[in-house]
Parts: C-alpha cells; structure tokens; sequence
C-alpha cells in the first residue's frame, strides 16, 4: 500500500483486470475528504489523559495514536466533531476554518 | 428419508442440508415457518449455524451481507412487505457479488392489507441482480435451495427461491430428503476468491468513480448470462446423485402441442390438468411452466414456444400501466422470431384467488376462438 502523499490514482484498462466486486480500487487514496470540513478539531497534548476516546470514538478513522498520544489525520477528517463531544476532559476543540 | 413437510419447511429443510453458517431473519406471514424451523435447527445443532434475530427485514438482509463477505454461507426468508423493506440491501448483495440465498413466499403487496399469493413482491425486485427460481411443489423448494447455493456460489449471484403463499407455503407434501453426505458432495464449502478478513485486508463496496461503476455492471451482466447453462448443468449433475433434474423450465407436452400455456409457481401445475383435459377432447395443448424467471432463459423458451400456433400466458402480477409481467417478457423473447406468434396475455389469481382448472378452461376457450386477443390485459375471474 503506498503512502497517502505519492498515491496514484488506480484506473483499470479492462473489466477483465478488474475484481468482480468494488473491493480495494483505490478511491480513498485520492479522494481526501478533509477538504469538506468546515471545523477541524486541535488537541491540546499538555492535557490529553491518553484514554483513546477520540481514537474509538472517531467514524473515519482520523484519529490515529502517535508516541501514546492523538493525532489527527486532517486528510480525511470531516470535521464532525464527535472527538471534541466524547473527550472526557475537553481538550480537544473544533476551531473554524479559515481558507 | 421421505417426510411430509409445508413448503415453509422445505426451505428449511434446503438451507440446513446446504450447511448454511448464517442465517438472519425477521418473522413475516405467510413465511414465518421457514425461521422458526432454522432457529429450532440451530438451538438443537441439527443446524451448525449462527442464527441472528434482527428488528426489521433491512437488517436481516444487512446482516446476511455482513456475514457473506467474510464468507460464510448465508441465508435468509421474507415475504412482501418485508422483501420490499429489504429493497436497498437487494442491490448491496448483488452489486458487492454476494452469494446470499433467500427464500421469498410470493405474498401480495397492500394496501389491501393481504397475506394470500400473488407474485408482484418478487416480480419488483425484477432488476435487482437477483436470480429468480420460481416453484411448484415442496420437493422442488428443497432441491432448488441446493442447487441455488451451488449456483450462486460459482457465479457470486445471490438468489431467491420462490413459493406461492398457502397454496405452497402452507400445503403438505411428501418430500424426499436427500443423504446429507450426497448433498456434501454436491455442495462442497462456501469458499470465495475475496472475502473480508484480517489476513488480508481489503476495503470492500466503497466510493467507486465513473471510470469503474460501468465495468463492474457489465461483469455483473456477464456473469448472469452464464447462468441458463450452468443451471442445467448443475441440475443434470443433481439428477446424477438424487434423481431428480432441476432445469429452466418444465415443460409439459410441448412437443407437438398447437396451444402453450405459459405459467410459473403451484399454477404451472394446475395448468396440467386443463392440458390433460383437452387432449382428452382432441385439442394439442401443452405447458411450459417457468422455473427460472431472471435470468430470463431466452433460449429454451425460444425453442418451445415456437413450435406453438397459440401462446397463453397467465399471469398471478401486474405491471401496471403495461402487461402481465410474465406476457412481457415471453413478447419480448419472441420478438424477431419466425411465425410472428399471437401471445395471449392473461391475468388470475391477484390477492390469492384461486387459480383453477376453470380458470385455465376459460383462459383456453378465449384463446381457441381467437385469431389475436382483443386486449393486451385479459381477465379471468374478475368481477368487472
């Protein structure tokens, strides 16, 4: 699997090289969906009680955890919040964005 | 063993033989008989299977998915209203090539609030991607859900076996039960090129852009037109181990009959007494029941309705503002063919009335002592 930056996009040349079933063809390499968000979460670390709330909680997958701490993955986190609603110590915000 | 069973049993019959691994379900008349039985299977271990209790059709239809693309062998039952709640799943399961089978008792679809047959809940899944058997009696429920599996499996097609509410779903019949060992070695396990695992990870039915969405329809395409030929060769292969073939379609008297009724479910055989009434009064009538409704088997329906003067076709469903489902589709089979046949479109039986040798008599009578119908909809016993 190549890295989300030098991602290509997969196009097949033939129904034949293709699986039967949409299954791993690639979309979600090219298409960040981080570009929807209209709020992006910030973590303040020097709070963080390491609990992996944010990490369980997160429906995209966006949260990953780096060295035992949170870290977002604003590629393809929408913005949705559910990270700032469910951390017990509040210490991650959704913040406007600004282009 | 033989053993006189429901037809709502003989689909549980046919998937506990077929070693299903997964059966998910929601309780729904006339179909309620086919759970219960799998459920009782699976709290007794006559059934190695997991079996899921849902809250609604969707998501037994969801669940069955679920567990198909790990690839465990799944089934599953409805009717109607239950069927057309599942709708979107339908497309999930045939689009993602899950080979899911389902049993569907043809229930009519309210408002009237109706449990009696007939055939319009399976017949507006029509373009869903799902295989249709349609069938006539419990030996050939039991039977199909074993071919189906095989079927389905070899192709990643799901499929539905159809039967009609009461006249099947609730009627006893003797049926044979083939040896499980046999049916092991017609069966052999569910094993699928691709199947969601940790082993080796995939990411499966997402985000699918113009450039793939085309291709992977025509695959689809593709694939069901290998089913006719695949069907009889697995139902000769039935017939090799258990004596019974399971084919397109059943045909009765065909060869050299003048007049052919076209029929499907327990009125196709129904349709066999009319038939063996007028060859008793001198007239050459015949039967070609469908079994196989989609994919639609062109070929052979081609090859016996043209030996025909006269095509009858009798329709339990409507497609309204057109014909009879069924006549639709035998028109379109014959479009293009030599002798510009006259099909004869006739529509009984909606809401479960009963579809009689009368029935069939006055279906026969209209078509005898008519060059062309008058119609593209006739009629039989309605009070108009």
């Amino acid at each position: 699997m190549p890295k989300k930056k030098d991602a290509k996009k997969i196009v097949f040349q033939s129904a034949d090289e293709m699986p039967m079933m949409p299954m791993s063809i690639g979309s979600m390499l090219y298409n960040k969906t981080g570009s929807w968000r209209n709020i992006r979460p910030e973590i303040r670390l020097e709070d963080c009680i390491q609990c992996g709330i944010c990490w369980k909680f997160c429906p995209d997958m966006s949260i990953g955890i780096e060295n035992e701490l949170p870290v977002v993955d604003y590629d393809y986190c929408k913005g949705c919040g559910i990270c700032a609603e469910e951390c017990p110590v509040k210490c991650i915000v959704m913040v406007e964005e600004r282009k | 063993m033989k053993k006189v069973m429901m037809g709502n049993h003989a689909l549980s019959y046919g998937a506990m033989l077929s070693r299903a691994q997964v059966i998910a379900a929601y309780p729904i008349t006339p179909q309620t008989q086919v759970v219960e039985l799998l459920s009782e299977m699976c709290a007794d271990k006559t059934l190695d299977a997991k079996f899921i209790k849902v809250e609604s059709e969707h998501s037994a239809m969801a669940a069955c998915i679920g567990a198909s693309i790990t690839g465990a062998r799944t089934f599953t039952a409805t009717s109607a209203q239950g069927l057309a709640l599942m709708h979107e799943l339908l497309h999930w399961a045939s689009g993602g090539r899950l080979p899911v089978v389902m049993g569907n008792i043809n229930r009519s679809m309210a408002p009237g609030w109706s449990i009696w047959s007939d055939q319009n809940d399976s017949l507006s899944q029509r373009d869903t991607g799902w295989m249709q058997f349609y069938c006539a009696s419990n030996q050939e429920v039991l039977d199909t859900v074993i071919q189906a599996f095989k079927v389905s499996e070899a192709l990643a097609i799901p499929s539905m076996v159809i039967l009609d509410a009461f006249t099947l779903s609730h009627t006893y019949e003797v049926v044979d039960i083939p040896d499980k060992a046999k049916v092991d070695e017609y069966l052999p396990p569910f094993k699928p090129p691709y199947r969601l695992t940790p082993d080796d990870p995939h990411a499966f039915n997402g985000l699918t852009s113009p450039e793939h969405y085309f291709e992977l329809r025509y695959k689809l395409q593709k694939d069901m037109e290998k089913v006719p030929a695949l069907i009889e060769e697995t139902g000769r292969e039935y017939e090799k181990l258990f004596g019974r073939y399971l084919g397109l379609v059943d045909d009765y008297l065909c060869d050299d009959a003048e007049i052919i009724l076209v029929t499907s479910g327990t009125a196709g055989y129904t349709a066999r007494v009319a038939v063996d009434e007028l060859r008793g009064s001198g007239v050459k009538a015949g039967n070609l029941r469908m079994k196989v409704f989609r994919p639609f088997p062109f070929e052979v329906v081609q090859r016996i309705l043209m030996r025909a003067k006269k095509v009858a076709v009798v329709d339990r469903n409507i497609s309204y503002g057109h014909h009879g489902i069924f006549a639709q589709e035998v028109k379109s089979a014959l479009y293009g063919q030599a002798g510009d046949i006259p099909v004869f479109g006739f529509i009984a039986g909606l809401g479960g009335r009963d579809i009689t040798p009368a029935s069939f008599r006055e279906v026969v009578d209209y078509t005898l002592s008519h060059d062309t119908p008058e119609d593209n909809i006739l009629w039989i016993g309605v009070k108009k």
